[in-house]
């Protein structure tokens, strides 16, 4: 047993690690199919995990043993991974302005953190709470991102194709679980629904990791919407908003 | 070179995702950047589920990953929790190739 990090000991009171758990869960998933993938591309499991550790960033790295795979350069599967990476500087402005300034070591572990599932579910909620559910959020899914990567790079002969347990399939499943309270909003729908379009019709032409940057356009054009909810069937007076975006009163510590 | 490439892929990723933490930290935006702010991340992730679920390599591919996603947006909408939806998505995928398609 390992000593859980301070941030994850401070919110045993639930209701944060309740958000994150199941996040882990889903991150340990698609961690495990990573595992086995690295190894069949030629990673020894040592490698395969320390790569869990030290990059930490799901899509890219599949990004990059999937070149491999394909026999490609290692050195052009990193490039295709770090393309698909790029979308974290925005991702790292969006959290950033909720962060205390206090120290660079810090922020320097916080910068570590800047990942998809860590900032949607930061975002998607109270303002008070961003910077714990961040945090927690990001312990979470470094634990279960580089243990279950282990369990699939040293265990993996015993799983087989995780494609036959559909694990492929868990992180675009989680991701939408994710986008859902920005589904809520009019604005939200758009830059979502144009993000889906633009990434789509890039696919064919343009390297992996190009069309989902381009994607972010759908944010510049939502922009001229309101954000304003839109009802859902169990959710008549669209009590749930999560975020109101623009309005948001800074917050320069948790 | 596998172990350079590793490397390569940890430091540029760092990068990406620490500026904004080392750089931007506590800064006020404008309420326009705010909103671009807020609204990225919805773009982005819808973008990543299309690819994730529609793309192999740089072709566009209908697999059993197409009924696991739809699944789960239909458990999505019911506000299902967080662990089903990704538990169906990848049962409903499993289930599809197990009948023998994708």
């Amino acid at each position: 047993m390992w000593s859980l990090p301070r941030t994850l000991r401070a919110s045993m009171d639930g209701s944060v690690l309740a958000k994150a758990i199941p996040v882990g869960i889903a991150v340990a998933a698609y961690g495990v199919s990573y595992g086995v993938l690295a190894v069949a591309a030629g990673l020894s499991p040592l490698l395969a995990t320390l790569s869990s550790l030290l990059v930490l960033a799901g899509g890219s790295q599949f990004a990059f043993v999937g070149v491999l795979a394909a026999g490609g350069a290692p050195l052009m599967g990193a490039a295709s991974g770090l393309l698909l990476n790029l979308r974290f500087l925005a991702f790292g402005v969006a959290i950033a302005r909720h962060l205390p300034t206090a120290s660079l070591l810090r922020r320097a572990l916080d910068g570590y953190y800047v990942v998809d599932e860590p900032v949607a579910l930061a975002l998607s909620g109270p303002d008070r709470d961003v910077v714990r559910r961040f945090r927690v959020t990001g312990a979470t899914v470094v634990v279960a991102w580089v243990s279950a990567t282990a369990v699939g790079a040293y265990g993996g002969a015993l799983l087989g194709d995780p494609r036959t347990w559909g694990l492929d399939a868990a992180f675009p499943a989680g991701f939408l679980a994710l986008l859902a309270p920005w589904l809520r909003r009019r604005s939200g729908q758009v830059a979502a629904g144009i993000g889906v379009v633009v990434a789509i019709l890039l696919t064919p032409f343009a390297p992996p990791g190009v069309p989902v940057i381009a994607g972010g356009i759908g944010a510049l054009v939502a922009l001229r919407f309101a954000d304003t909810s839109v009802s859902v069937p169990d959710d008549p007076g669209g009590s749930s908003l999560p975020i109101e975006g623009g309005r948001r009163p800074h917050e320069g510590s948790s | 070179m596998i172990v350079l490439a590793v490397i390569v892929l940890a430091v540029g990723t760092y990068a990406c995702k620490a500026a904004g933490p080392l750089f931007a930290a506590g800064r006020e935006l404008s309420p326009t950047m705010q909103r671009l702010t807020d609204l990225l991340p919805a773009a982005l992730l819808a973008a990543l589920v299309a690819t994730q679920t529609l793309a192999t390599g740089s072709s566009l591919v209908l697999d059993a990953r197409v009924v696991g996603v739809s699944v789960a947006a239909v458990a999505v909408w019911l506000r299902a929790p967080f662990a089903v939806v990704v538990l169906v998505g990848a049962g409903a995928t499993a289930l599809t190739r197990l009948l023998g398609w994708g």
